[in-house]
């Protein structure tokens, strides 16, 4: 199955540049469909970010993160194809998880 | 790192109350999915913060304390958003021993959109995109060395973007 996560991490030596991007729906539960219901909220409510055991950036979200979410960061202290390890869990309990390598 | 133990500590304290939390999203039975590793670093859900209305009753859930603004946490968000269901918006800050950083709509339904944890280690900085309901007030919370920053800026909306 392929992931919902796409990532790209780049290394200069010294920083690794994160760019993530996850296929999600993220709906608020605020928003109504074409025939008035409210469609039920359904988002991202969890993501972390672990390299080397470590975690290195974790994000809680609301229904307020746009659909499709996108997330950028830098961390210290990894090098070239090392691995970084994302996984996400929604409110209805649906996880996710990739590995990517840095580059 | 001492704010950090003290984070700790408070989390421990938590953990009853987010056994329940963590029963409602199903954690506790995911045959495949999050590993183990994974799922133990995650924080508690700061699910008291995600329902508040207002943007001051968001952070007060979330830190206990109010920020104060400073110029040394940088915004950058449009001027206008044409399309409010995709604004993006980044931060970063030269302030030192940043451990959390929070994004906050004041006029959408619930005001906290997202809170990042930094750990030691990691460049104090992200750039994420977010819904705005309508023309409003967004405000990104540092928290660094155990005190909370803030930078506040209107962006106009044209198209909101919670369907409101």
């Amino acid at each position: 199955m392929a992931s919902s996560i796409r990532v790209r991490a780049t290394t200069s030596g010294e920083t690794t540049e994160v760019q993530a991007l996850i296929q999600h729906p993220m709906d608020s539960g605020f928003v109504k469909d074409a025939k008035g219901e409210l469609i039920p909220a359904h988002f991202i409510t969890q993501l972390t970010f672990e390299h080397d055991g470590k975690k290195v950036f974790a994000a809680d979200w609301g229904g307020g993160v746009s659909k499709d979410p996108y997330v950028k960061f830098s961390f210290k202290g990894a090098k070239k194809g090392d691995e970084l390890k994302i996984g996400w869990i929604d409110n209805k309990g649906a996880t996710d998880t990739t590995t990517a390598k840095i580059q | 790192m001492g704010m950090s133990d003290v984070r700790f500590s408070a989390t421990r304290r938590l953990i009853l109350q987010g056994a329940g939390a963590v029963a409602l999203v199903g954690l506790g039975n995911l045959p495949f999915g999050l590993t183990p590793a994974l799922a133990a670093a995650n924080d508690k859900y700061p699910e008291d913060a995600f329902k508040a209305k207002s943007e001051a009753d968001a952070i007060k859930a979330l830190y206990g304390k109010s920020p104060e603004p400073s110029d040394k946490v940088k915004m950058d968000a449009p001027e206008i958003a044409e399309n409010g269901a995709v604004v993006p918006i980044s931060v970063s800050t030269t302030l030192a021993d940043v451990t959390s950083i929070a994004f906050l709509v004041s006029e959408n339904p619930v005001a906290l959109v997202a809170s990042y944890k930094i750990p030691a280690g990691t460049v104090p900085g992200v750039a994420n995109r977010i819904k705005m309901a309508r023309t409003s007030n967004v405000i990104v919370v540092v928290e660094a060395g155990g005190k909370l920053y803030s930078a506040t800026k209107e962006v106009k909306v044209t198209v909101g973007g919670c369907g409101g």
